[in-house]
């Protein structure tokens, strides 16, 4: 199956929806003039990234008039908005949510919320707590937010969970300067994440960054649609506004994994059992188990029913 | 030897992005700024001039009568070059009209009291001319406070602000600045014979090294020490940084009610822009 696939990489206004969702109505028209099947918008792309105190102000809900909106809008194209969801029980996530059809299809709530450095996300977030690979009309695809990627569980399990395609969208802020560098360090790590992922996964990796500067931090752009052969499909320019339409085929996923079964090998059960024996055993728990050594930490138990939005 | 990381191509790319971006988002189209005849001032006219047009920038020159008369000569020399309009505004008079009240101000009081009288012309001509002031302070100066606070630390927006000065020499060098502007030997210029590098004692050469271990690299003083940096020296930087945190950050307030602003009332500068 062939899809028209789309980014659009822009600059958000900071904590103005009204201004956010008209921009969005824009690019929505562009896609469809464009024929585009399917469109990606950057992480909060629809509120602006360092929102702070304004997140419960520009929060949404099932039942706000602008979900109306973008559920209309997907009639015509569907597409992956970032914005800040609202829990009933009012919770603030940084989400990713799939409307298709007129329908909210799929939600992913960030998992991880960088919280160090330039960043403070969990002051401002609730944590998502599942990776899923949902079923769309193209085909079953997966949503993980920026950080997310950085970590490889993330991807790991939406690669076993069947996810043929890794839909990204990014706030991603240029730092580092690095000599002989044509780009910033950041976007290098990206660059070199987007093609490693979508070989070793065999998937497609559709990675929506944003551009513009927020309080003197710039976002690089850069977006980019990797194939599973870690062939760049698709580059948009770096640190300024692009649209990208590119044409994927997703049995290029068939064919890679024909030449390289590598997920069929995967062994499960083994990941498993030594994830078990990892959780158990605190001599190997360098990484979550106090300074000292002493503590073990408390896993939660997965909760029985998955909580709707 | 540390190598400072200087991609100036780069750099040029993003400051001039951020200039243009930070800048329009305000719905203003043009910078003001102070042009002393030094380095960092002749850069940020410079990164404004290439982000924004030549006629989107003003120049405004504010001399003192002990000003270096190449100090002059050389702000002149940057507007001349970048084509970007300039003004004079002599601080002569007003300066001296002061401290004929305060006869026994010593060269500190007088230095910092010329710094904030430029920091209100620049201001009174963003009023004027509409032009965010565009701020020179550099990463060095910044984290040493080796700047008058609501002097020419005072900006809108600064593009300098997070280079050393070092990388300032290097940028200003591949963006055309005229050698003999980044060759010559940094000072404030508030009085006469004062230098840098003279006043704080070390050269910026040694101390940017210094501080893009320690503040960059987040280097520990004993890894500082064993990179080759005397103990001292090292004691001496990390002071001058906790010292002059208070010129870094917003007057403290007292808190009292749930939200306080900047503690627990959070929002970014460009708030709904």
């Amino acid at each position: 199956m062939s899809i028209r696939v789309a980014i659009a990489q822009f600059n958000p206004k900071l904590g103005d929806l009204g201004a956010n969702l008209a921009l969005y109505e824009e690019r929505i028209r562009q896609g469809i003039k464009e024929r585009a099947d399917l469109l990606l918008f950057p992480e909060l792309s629809l509120t602006g990234y360092f929102l702070r105190d304004t997140v419960p102000s520009v929060a949404l809900t099932v039942k706000s008039p602008e979900m109306k909106t973008l559920k209309q809008l997907s009639r015509e194209l569907p597409f992956v908005a970032g914005m800040v969801e609202e829990s009933a029980d009012h919770r603030f996530f940084n989400s990713a949510v799939y409307f298709e059809d007129g329908e909210i299809q799929h939600v992913h709530r960030k998992v991880y919320l960088p919280t160090y450095g330039m960043f403070d996300e969990q002051r401002y977030f609730a944590r998502g707590d599942r990776v899923r690979a949902f079923d769309s009309k193209f085909g079953r695809f997966t949503l993980l937010i920026c950080e997310d990627l950085w970590h490889p569980s993330t991807i790991y399990l939406a690669a076993l969970d069947g996810a043929l395609a890794v839909l990204c969208p990014s706030a991603s802020p240029l730092r580092g300067i690095v000599d002989g560098q044509a780009q910033d360090d950041n976007a290098r790590y990206w660059e070199m994440i987007n093609r490693a992922y979508a070989e070793t996964y065999s998937v497609f990796m559709i990675y929506g960054n944003r551009c513009g500067f927020e309080d003197g931090v710039g976002f690089w752009g850069g977006s980019e649609i990797v194939d599973p052969f870690g062939q760049r499909l698709a580059k948009a320019a770096y640190y300024d506004e692009a649209f990208l339409v590119t044409e994927i085929s997703l049995e290029s996923v068939r064919r890679k994994r024909t030449m390289s079964p590598l997920l069929r090998d995967e062994d499960l059960d083994l990941t498993i059992n030594e994830l078990m024996r990892i959780r158990e055993r605190p001599a190997a728990l360098k990484v979550v188990q106090g300074y000292k050594g002493t503590k073990v930490r408390e896993f939660k138990k997965p909760k029985a029913k998955p909580r709707k939005l | 030897m540390v190598v400072i990381p200087t991609n100036t191509t780069l750099l040029r790319e993003i400051l001039t992005g951020f200039i243009r971006n930070e800048v329009q988002k305000t719905g203003l189209a043009r910078v003001v700024v102070g042009l002393s005849g030094g380095v960092d001032s002749a850069l940020s006219a410079m990164l404004a001039t290439e982000a924004l047009g030549p006629n989107n920038v003003l120049a405004v020159l504010m001399p003192y009568k002990t000003s270096h008369p190449d100090s002059q000569a050389h702000a002149e020399m940057i507007a001349r070059a970048s084509g970007i309009e300039t003004m004079f505004a002599d601080i002569t008079p007003q300066i001296d009209a002061y401290f004929e009240r305060f006869p026994d101000a010593d060269p500190r009081r007088r230095g910092n009291k010329m710094a904030r009288e430029r920091m209100t012309i620049l201001y009174d001509h963003s009023a004027r001319w509409s032009g965010l002031v565009l701020g020179t302070s550099n990463k060095t100066e910044l984290l040493l406070g080796y700047g008058t606070l609501h002097g020419d630390m005072a900006s809108a927006i600064n593009p300098l602000g997070d280079l050393y000065k070092t990388q300032v020499w290097a940028l200003a060098e591949a963006i055309g600045v005229p050698e003999v502007i980044v060759r010559k030997e940094p000072s404030a210029d508030l009085w006469v014979g004062q230098t840098d590098e003279g006043e704080l004692g070390f050269t910026y050469r040694e101390v940017d090294q210094l501080l893009y271990l320690m503040v960059d690299q987040r280097y520990t003083k004993p890894e500082l020490i064993t990179a080759g940096f005397p103990e001292r020296f090292v004691d001496d930087v990390a002071r001058r940084i906790m010292f002059s945190q208070f010129k870094r950050r917003l007057p403290v307030i007292a808190k009292v009610s749930q939200r306080t602003i900047d503690r627990d009332f959070r929002y970014s500068r460009d708030w709904g822009k």
